[in-house]
């Protein structure tokens, strides 16, 4: 009901911003009721940020994200990304987009089994039509920037949970893509491999300017963004620039050092391990 | 996106779970190698008909006392009097079409050689027979003529008798005792192994016709004349003038049963012919069956795979396969699938069928056709049977995919 408040961003379509929503209403027919997952919401990031995305469940936030993610299209408003409207793009044209201009991160990493970390990394570079050498060429670095090189024969059930979500990132970021999308980044894994996976976004956001957009349900995961949006009904609720924020790379010497146990017990992380994370 | 590169997605999922591959390659594998197996058996039981046939002679006309009507009381040609040497010299006069005949009158004969014994088939007939049923001798020579008009005391054995009464011995010019008169033998006949009924054609010995009517039977009729036509057509259209002149001869009113019968064979041969098409046809359709439930079975491993990897095709989605990239993959992996499965059933066929013609002496004939005809059927196979999985697989949503567990 209330219109957004808090830090707002810039309203002007700069030469700066990347994604702009415009009124974006979703709608999905149930048949007998219809749902009304986003209703209404106009945005604006620009390049270079880092944008958290809050909210419970049921709050539109994974709805937006899939519409950021051009995985879905709104059922009414528009989204422009990079200057482009998308909202009425064909399936065939969202699927290249994809490809060449997003990065995408999961919970569940999603990795192909019994695939070389390289392969999966890979994955990408194939559907966007890519030669062989350079495919490989481009995966090997892409591999180096989130530090494991060293493990491009390893297959994912010979990773530890960090080591998975670190070989998604460099898949994300194999294409070079202008936007990293993560979907609850951390949400499997245990506190300090999530500031972790944390610092590798920030540098990646800090060193070479990428936009990176994260959803989460975790308020302390949210303090790394440099910007927040909280949903709730649909609506943005809040947003707001963090103060304090957290420099993940400062926050990592203060934790328990786990990596001893890296390579077996992360991702069996329960949510009640997760310590709050020290204030700055 | 390029075919080698969707063939290479292909083959990568497949290697990531061999062992399934494999599975469900071997219905493809069974039903492929049924096929070839038993094609290539009814081939080669249609080889060895033709084979039969044509060491039968050509154009040949066979003409035998006793009724042929189906069902009715037949009497057999043993005990019709009224086919005789009479007969074949009037068919040889009026029918044109006809240009030699030879009588065969039949008996059982005890032949007697020092201390071996054998009871064999005795045929009395013309030197000619052996000219019209393409049989020549292998050594010795055939009686004459001359030696028919004189009801002379000669024969010409087949190999199987020749071997077992005289072994490795020459048996030409040598005395044979058949009942209780000697009989000089003039000739052996080369082997013409199994008829098509599988008979053994060279258990057998050949006389003088006259001296086996005079001598061994003490009968004045024939059992059966084998012709030869001057073609393969005119052995056809020989036999209704021949019926015709021998219901005259034999005074056999309208409306009666013929007392003898006339077959061509080419007749024969399109019998066999039909025969073992249907044999082969059956055969192939019963292998067949097996090659769809192979189909069926990759069809029930895609839709596994498919509900498997669900997350895997949302992930791919998600970085940017069109459904079309993910409906080639699993297209391809199907077909790739049948395909491999082909070949190898074409080759488990081939084995099969070298086996069954060294442990079955069964010869057996690898059709170029039917291998070619199996590799296209395995691939449609692949297409048709990985073309709703693949289709499924590509109108996923990638979000309910993604979510999927």
């Amino acid at each position: 009901m209330e219109s957004p408040n808090g830090n707002k961003p810039p309203a002007h379509s700069g030469d700066g911003v990347l994604i702009r929503l415009e009124n974006v209403h979703k709608t999905y027919d149930l048949g007998e009721i219809q749902v009304h997952a986003l209703r209404g919401v106009s945005l604006e990031i620009k390049r270079g940020e880092f944008v958290a995305i809050m909210g419970s469940s049921g709050s539109g936030k994974s709805t937006l994200m899939n519409i950021l993610g051009c995985l879905d299209r709104p059922t009414k408003g528009r989204y422009f990304l990079d200057g482009t409207d998308v909202s009425q793009f064909s399936k065939i044209e969202l699927a290249r987009i994809r490809n060449r201009k997003l990065g995408f991160v999961f919970q569940q990493f999603n990795l192909l089994s019994r695939t070389s970390a390289l392969e999966n990394v890979e994955l990408p570079t194939v559907y966007a039509g890519i030669p062989q050498a350079e495919r490989t060429k481009r995966a090997q670095e892409s591999l180096a920037r989130v530090g494991l090189s060293d493990r491009a024969d390893h297959h994912p059930s010979q990773l530890s949970g960090g080591q998975q979500q670190r070989v998604a990132i460099a898949r994300a970021l194999v294409n070079h893509p202008q936007i990293l999308l993560a979907d609850e980044p951390t949400g499997n894994l245990d506190s300090r491999t999530s500031v972790e996976i944390m610092d590798i976004l920030q540098r990646l956001n800090d060193e070479e300017g990428l936009t990176v957009v994260i959803v989460t349900h975790e308020a302390d995961i949210s303090l790394y963004a440099k910007r927040a949006l909280e949903f709730r009904d649909g609506r943005i609720k809040r947003d707001s620039l963090t103060q304090n924020r957290l420099i993940a790379k400062d926050v990592l010497p203060t934790l328990p050092a786990l990596s001893d146990a890296d390579d077996e017990e992360e991702t069996a992380a329960a949510p009640g391990a997760r310590d709050a994370p020290p204030a700055d | 996106m390029d075919f080698m590169n969707i063939l290479r997605l292909a083959l990568r999922a497949l290697a990531r779970n061999k062992m399934r591959s494999l599975l469900t390659m071997l219905g493809i594998i069974i039903g492929v190698g049924a096929v070839i197996a038993t094609v290539s058996i009814g081939q080669g039981a249609q080889y060895l008909v033709q084979q039969g046939i044509q060491s039968m002679g050509t154009n040949a006309v066979f003409i035998a006392a006793g009724s042929n009507r189906p069902g009715g009381a037949r009497m057999g040609f043993w005990a019709v009097k009224t086919l005789t040497m009479d007969d074949l010299h009037a068919i040889l006069r009026e029918v044109p079409l006809i240009r030699q005949a030879a009588p065969a009158v039949m008996s059982r004969a005890q032949i007697v050689y020092q201390n071996q014994n054998w009871n064999t088939q005795m045929q009395g007939t013309t030197p000619n027979y052996f000219e019209i049923r393409n049989w020549p001798v292998e050594s010795g020579s055939v009686f004459s003529q001359d030696e028919v008009d004189m009801a002379a005391n000669v024969c010409v054995l087949g190999t199987t008798v020749a071997n077992i009464l005289f072994d490795k011995a020459n048996p030409i010019g040598q005395t044979v005792r058949i009942g209780n008169l000697p009989f000089r033998v003039v000739g052996v006949l080369e082997s013409k192994g199994q008829s098509v009924m599988g008979t053994d054609q060279d258990d057998v010995i050949f006389a003088p016709y006259t001296t086996v009517q005079k001598k061994i039977s003490g009968i004045t009729w024939i059992q059966f004349m084998n012709a030869s036509a001057v073609t393969q057509e005119a052995s056809l259209a020989a036999v209704p003038q021949i019926t015709a002149l021998l219901r005259e001869r034999h005074r056999i009113r309208p409306g009666e049963d013929d007392d003898f019968f006339v077959r061509t064979q080419s007749e024969v041969a399109d019998l066999a012919n039909q025969t073992q098409s249907v044999m082969t046809l059956l055969l192939g359709s019963i292998a067949s069956v097996s090659l769809i439930v192979g189909g069926i079975g990759i069809m029930n491993i895609m839709l596994v795979s498919v509900t498997e990897r669900t997350r895997e095709i949302g992930v791919r989605m998600a970085v940017g396969a069109t459904e079309s990239d993910v409906q080639n993959q699993f297209l391809v992996e199907a077909v790739t699938l049948s395909m491999a499965g082909g070949m190898a059933g074409i080759v488990v066929g081939l084995i099969g069928s070298a086996l069954i013609s060294k442990f079955l002496t069964w010869p057996t004939l690898i059709s170029f056709w039917a291998i070619l005809i199996a590799a296209i059927f395995s691939g449609a196979v692949g297409v048709f049977f990985g073309f709703y999985p693949a289709r499924k697989a590509a109108r996923l949503d990638p979000i309910e995919a993604l979510r999927y567990e």
